[in-house]
């Protein structure tokens, strides 16, 4: 047994993300005592909804709004609460080492900081690791000039950066309207907004329209559409899409329904269609994971405290199912909650007591989701592309690819991994495993849930060997790998 | 398959588990016109086949397996012929590199005793030559033994072509059946799946990986399986630097570059395996070890980003050699498992030898060190 694993914990309880779920649980963990440390790759806290709360050039409230300000509310009470704040840290592995003795339940993060990696040793593990892009991949989509929307939004709220040239918004959901409403606020000119949101799923969404009328997106989305819509040409029932040019994006190519191809000029192309669970880490961790049918993403299994399928390690925020700013923020405290009656800081009912407030918190802010999730919910064609659409980016595979493992006889992202490489490149599947679940499942007629996603592995994000071969090695790691 | 009449279904062999050496297996024998049913309790090559590193590999092999690695040497060649793909099999050479005058006299030593033995695939090489072939290799390298037809494959692509070939040539394949219990009756092999079905055939062959020991366990020959997690790691494309696959002769280590750029580092560092969750959980520290090897003999690797790490679930015998052959204790059965982290050369000729064995009764090779009585108290 190592020296490391004989000596105190490093911390109580480590917080991977400082989006809203990990602030509110930092602050109140590290408030009621336990030694608490907020891990996040950015350099300040925020999360990617938050990004920049404290240094945004964007100085004009109005522009981000107020729903972005709120976030600054949390800084005060992580400051106030003495947890330790380490931006700028990476986490690219949580896995409890094997030296572990029964009594002494602890986990060990590895991590790199300041170009140094070294692990960190903790008795509980809170993953707010929010929520990914959904990928959406069509015809051209890996051409410079086409990005996401929610990463043209880090622009803006980082470095105040709006396109510039002829700007197409397309795909649907609630954050493409938002960023097409701040950009408006910003100065910036639109070009066309194109809404593939499928006809069919106001259908299905207007038996859930009473739950989405108490909530409090109402007022400010409906505000919002029409402000939007009033500016801008919205194309509404878009059902074909592609990006086109040599080199560089030119032109946005698309089709509604059996109407006549139509063709719009443009430098810059945004896609979105709703954002997933960024599982990647609670994926390595071993964390059981389950399809989610409404939602139609892989999120990982928690229960109503948020906690996983591997002991000491609990989830809390979109990272374990969407539900917003909001929602995360008091999920994240619920959480917290339940970590200080695990470590015996507070009994079972005190723990039950002080919830309820944020559980009442929390089902307000998820009133209407699952409106939102249902209209929203992106369509078949572009979840699961045609052939000649790639996929993978990182290896460059196509659709049709895919489909053609199927039919040699893999039945599930990881036999298509092994066969074809996808989802082995450095983003280790965050653009390309939702759709490779999705275009499987078709391809077999069967439930995503049937197929399964990649089993990930760490590091979950990349390091340097510099920074591996510098990890700290005991004589004994050593001398067991010399061959004589 | 439902307008076949039971009857012609009913195989002449079943083969347990669907790694290469089960479907290598498959595919010789279905070669012969062999009725196979192999039965799978995950998917084909879902462990060790499926996510090893790949290298084909004669050189440092064990004396009792070298004529069986040469002969599969001869296979992998000409692989496009046997399962009508090349399975991205290359060869550039493998080496095996002294940092020290001493770890080089110890791998003359080595070529000097093949040498003696008939065989002369293994060479020493001094530095110019090493150099010329591995120019990043670190300064204070003095030379290496190298088998100049070594190279490597992908040993998924590979197992899934052995496997698509068998059953171009009539071989089924049952995914999701694994073996609850084996029993025999009147000359015929019974096989219960956890599936809920049962299979009868009169020949039994035990290619089932880290999970062998159970179903040898069942036929009354207990072996000392240990059941091992080698890690490997690779990184973000670089450049292209390197052709030849190189180990070392004083430390762990495989590295190998693909042709896309990627390199993937080695060598048989021990993760965990948690067999019965088909699970593996990997120590840093011995990443880390790997990782220093590569700095230390790989200057240029520096600044390489790793971006995945795994462990495949294997299994090791207490002396490093595979057990090949016919049951000690039971008449119709054959056992080809235990390939202590070095089978995937060998598994082309495995196969043959299986077949080989079950449809002649013998086989041209010397695999008598192989048996599986010598574990027999």
């Amino acid at each position: 047994m190592s020296d490391r694993a004989m000596s105190a914990p490093d911390f109580d309880l480590a917080v991977i993300g400082s989006g809203p779920a990990g602030l509110a649980a930092a602050a109140l963990a590290a408030g009621r005592g336990l030694s608490t440390v907020l891990l996040d790759e950015q350099p300040e806290a925020g999360g990617q909804i938050y990004r920049a709360i404290t240094d945004t050039p964007v100085r004009d409230r109005r522009v981000l709004g107020p729903d972005y300000w709120h976030g600054a509310e949390l800084l005060g009470p992580l400051r106030d609460s003495g947890a330790a704040h380490w931006p700028g840290s990476t986490v690219w592995s949580v896995a409890r080492p094997r030296e572990d003795r029964p009594g002494d339940r602890r986990l060990q993060i590895g991590l790199s900081r300041d170009g140094a990696a070294r692990m960190l040793s903790v008795r509980h593990v809170l993953m707010a690791t929010g929520a990914l892009e959904r990928p959406f991949p069509i015809p051209g989509w890996t051409l410079p000039g086409v990005l996401g929307a929610g990463a043209a939004q880090i622009l803006l709220k980082t470095s105040g950066l709006v396109p510039s040239g002829r700007v197409v918004l397309a795909g649907t959901g609630p954050l493409l309207w938002l960023l097409a409403w701040q950009y408006l606020r910003a100065g910036a000119a639109l070009d066309a907004i194109l809404d593939t949101t499928p006809r069919a799923n106001w259908r299905a969404a207007l038996p859930l329209l009473p739950a989405f009328l108490r909530s409090p997106y109402l007022g400010k989305g409906a505000k919002l559409l029409l402000e939007v819509r009033r500016k801008v040409k919205v194309v509404d029932g878009v059902t074909e899409l592609r990006a086109e040019g040599e080199g560089k994006l030119a032109a946005v190519v698309y089709r509604r329904g059996d109407g006549a191809e139509q063709r719009i000029a443009a430098d810059t192309l945004l896609l979105h269609h709703g954002v997933v669970p960024n599982l990647n880490l609670a994926n390595a961790t071993g964390c059981a994971q389950q399809w989610d049918e409404t939602q139609r993403c892989w999120r990982p299994t928690t229960d109503s405290w948020g906690a996983t399928s591997v002991e000491g390690v609990s989830l809390a925020g979109d990272g374990a199912g969407i539900g917003g700013a909001l929602a995360a923020e008091q999920a994240g405290r619920i959480a917290a909650l339940d970590v200080l009656h695990r470590l015996g800081r507070i009994d079972r009912a005190a723990r039950d007591r002080a919830a309820v407030p944020h559980r009442e918190a929390l089902e307000r802010a998820l009133r209407g989701r699952q409106f939102l999730d249902t209209l929203y919910r992106p369509a078949d064609v572009f979840r699961a592309p045609a052939d000649d659409t790639i996929v993978c980016r990182c290896e460059e595979i196509t659709a049709g690819a895919v489909r053609e493992a199927v039919r040699l006889g893999c039945s599930g992202p990881n036999q298509a991994k092994s066969f074809l490489r996808c989802g082995m490149g450095p983003c280790q599947g965050r653009l390309c495993g939702p759709t490779v679940t999705e275009v499987i499942a078709a391809e077999r007629g069967v439930s995503p849930a049937e197929v399964g996603y990649y089993r990930l592995r760490p590091p979950v994000k990349p390091i340097t060997l510099a920074e591996l071969a510098a990890l700290p090695k005991t004589e004994a790691d050593i001398d067991a790998v010399l061959k004589h | 398959m439902s307008s076949q009449t039971p009857d012609t279904r009913k195989p002449d062999v079943i083969v347990i588990g669907s790694g290469l050496h089960g479907c290598s297996t498959a595919l010789h024998l279905s070669m012969r016109g062999v009725k196979v049913l192999v039965l799978e309790k995950d998917h084909v090559a879902r462990h060790a086949s499926g996510v090893n590193a790949g290298g084909v590999r004669q050189l440092g092999r064990h004396v009792a397996e070298v004529p069986l690695t040469v002969a599969s040497m001869a296979l992998w060649h000409r692989i496009g012929e046997l399962v009508d793909d090349d399975c991205g099999f290359e060869s550039h050479g493998q080496l095996k590199v002294a940092e020290s005058e001493a770890e080089l006299a110890g791998l003359e030593a080595r070529a000097a005793e093949l040498r003696a033995l008939g065989f002369g695939h293994e060479e020493v090489i001094g530095q110019a030559e090493l150099r010329a072939l591995v120019p990043a290799i670190a300064d204070h390298c003095v030379g290496a033994l190298i088998s100049r037809g070594d190279g490597a494959a992908i040993p998924f692509r590979t197992t899934f072509a052995f496997r698509r070939k068998a059953i171009a040539l009539g071989a089924r394949f049952e995914e999701g059946a694994g073996v609850a219990r084996v029993s025999r009756s009147g000359g015929v092999w019974s096989v219960e799946t956890t599936a809920g079905d049962r299979h009868e055939a009169p020949v039994l062959v035990n290619c089932a990986g880290a999970w062998a020991d159970r179903i040898a366990a069942q036929l009354g020959e207990p072996v000392p399986l240990e059941v091992i997690a080698p890690m490997l790691m690779i990184t973000a494309r670089v450049p292209p630097f390197i052709k030849p696959v190189v180990g070392a002769a004083g430390r762990t280590l495989s590295f190998k570059q693909f042709p896309n750029g990627t390199v993937l580092i080695g060598g048989g560092l021990l993760g965990h395996a948690v067999r019965d969750e088909n699970r593996t959980e990997l120590d840093f520290s011995q990443v880390s070890v790997n990782a220093r090897t590569v700095w230390d003999l790989f200057p240029v690797m520096r600044g390489a980003t790793i971006v995945r790490s795994w462990a495949g679930i294997e299994a090791r015998m207490p002396d490093q050699i595979p057990v090949i052959g016919p049951s000690g204790t039971q008449p119709g059965v054959f056992h080809a498992f235990g390939f202590s982290a070095h089978g995937f050369q060998l598994g082309p000729i495995v196969g043959r030898i299986t077949a080989d064995l079950i449809t002649a009764g013998a086989t041209d090779l010397p695999i008598d060190a192989f048996r599986i009585g010598r574990f027999a108290a």
